[in-house]
């Protein structure tokens, strides 16, 4: 089987399926995108050589398949310093900023496997800002984290990181953070002292804790406007008085109320800044 | 529009020649290494007597218009009036991917599109191409003599996915008119 039959899936057949799971699993689907819904749902049914009927009669049936189906339907890819050019900008535009700070507490919010999490660790230290500093790791999903708190990455990925470490103006080169051993890479273990990861769900968690910085970098293009703007609403009520938020190179604040609540830093990195009250 | 390598020209070329009151929505993927600073959208901007925009998450599909795929992203159309973007798997090695965006645009435009596929050294396209076609849309392939590397139109012909298969300048003469 092809994604031919996700294809297929009609916008009344999709609506079921996202009332189901949160009926049932109390996740709710409604305000993803849905078109990479439906080529998610696709990638699923066809791992699982499942069509329609059988992917619902799962859902309700097995209780262990949801785990399973939340994990595949979460895009979980991520790169060291994707971007560079953002981390760029951050270490001459931010960390000056928040140098100032007695101590500076970062959410990464959607952190995946930890790749960004571990690069914002590596930029902090590279600054002299790692001992008063403190990342904390939010995912949905709980596999990613457990892979985040490791810190252990296979040599291909940490090669394929290397370039985007070279363009992001930090001295040396990536292998620099990392120890190596046959085929894997481990983040040195002072770079994870600073860190916490833990499971957060954006659509439903709340205000956790009052940070800095917060960072949430390509999680929005999942999101239709209406719950990007509810989560927008959930990081201004998590950022300090003049704290930052930084989206996706492709992301931005589209909401006209939360425009004039940000000032934007930089409009090419999409980095702002809490104004306002 | 869409194409790998070899195509590049050919896009640039297009994108020369639409007049500015053309009134179509142009949605162009071409292969593209992430931290490649070329600025390809600054260059077709120029020369584009059309509105011309890189694709950002959530942008509206505006008619007159062209937007170029961005590098790192698949695009995907989110319906009618709106783009979206994702950043999973690479699909044949590619990111954006061809196949990715017509898979999409056949479902959202079905048999209100036509899409054109150029030279590339990949298969890339050629299963997406087959989506549209089959939804009723418009489809060409570049004749494989014409491309400077035949492989993705040739993956598209093999896959019955074009109804045209067309040489280079016949493809030009369709778009002027």
């Amino acid at each position: 089987m092809n994604g031919i039959e996700a294809e297929g899936i009609t916008v009344v057949q999709l609506d079921e399926l996202i009332n189901l799971i949160k009926k049932i699993h109390g996740f709710d689907f409604s305000g993803y995108s849905k078109a990479s819904f439906k080529r998610r749902l696709a990638r699923v049914m066809q791992l699982k050589k499942l069509n329609f009927v059988d992917l619902k009669y799962m859902l309700v049936n097995e209780p262990d398949f949801f785990q399973y189906f939340l994990e595949e339907i979460t895009v979980n890819v991520t790169e060291m310093f994707r971007d560079p050019l953002f981390y760029k900008a951050l270490n001459q535009q931010v960390l000056p900023y928040l140098s100032t700070f007695q101590h500076i507490k970062i959410w990464s919010a959607g952190c995946s496997t930890g790749e960004e999490v571990y690069s914002l660790a590596i930029l902090l230290q590279e600054a002299g800002l790692r001992k008063k500093s403190f990342i904390y790791g939010t995912d949905v999903n709980t596999e990613v984290l457990r892979e985040a708190k490791r810190g252990i990455y296979s040599l291909r990925k940490i090669k394929s990181y290397a370039e985007n470490y070279q363009y992001s103006g930090l001295p040396g080169t990536i292998t620099d953070h990392f120890t190596m051993l046959y085929d894997a890479a481990t983040i040195h273990a002072e770079l994870r002292q600073n860190t916490l990861f833990s499971v957060h769900n954006l659509i439903s968690d709340s205000v956790f804790n009052e940070f800095q910085l917060i960072s949430c970098r390509n999680v929005f293009i999942y999101f239709d406007s209406e719950l990007q703007e509810k989560i927008l609403d959930l990081f201004y009520r998590s950022l300090c008085p003049l704290g930052f938020l930084c989206l996706g190179s492709k992301e931005a604040i589209r909401s006209d109320s939360f425009r004039k609540r940000f000032k934007v830093i930089s409009s090419k990195e999409n980095i702002y800044q809490k104004i306002g009250a | 529009m869409a194409g790998s390598a070899g195509s590049f020209k050919l896009l640039f070329r297009a994108v020369k020649s639409f007049k500015p009151d053309f009134e179509k929505t142009v949605i162009i993927v071409i292969h593209r290494k992430k931290n490649f600073f070329s600025e390809i959208e600054k260059l077709f901007s120029e020369n584009s007597r059309m509105y011309l925009r890189e694709i950002s998450d959530k942008d509206e599909i505006k008619a007159n218009a062209i937007y170029i795929a961005p590098a790192n992203y698949h695009t995907l159309i989110e319906n009618e009036k709106q783009f979206s973007l994702d950043v999973s798997e690479a699909v044949w090695y590619s990111k954006p991917s061809i196949d990715v965006t017509f898979q999409s645009a056949a479902d959202v435009f079905r048999e209100n599109c036509t899409a054109i596929l150029f030279s590339g050294a990949n298969q890339d396209g050629a299963e997406g191409l087959l989506q549209l076609r089959k939804q009723g849309a418009l489809t060409i392939a570049q004749h494989p003599g014409d491309a400077e590397m035949p492989e993705m139109p040739n993956a598209a012909i093999q896959l019955n996915a074009a109804d045209y298969v067309l040489g280079t300048e016949e493809i030009f003469d369709l778009l002027r008119t």
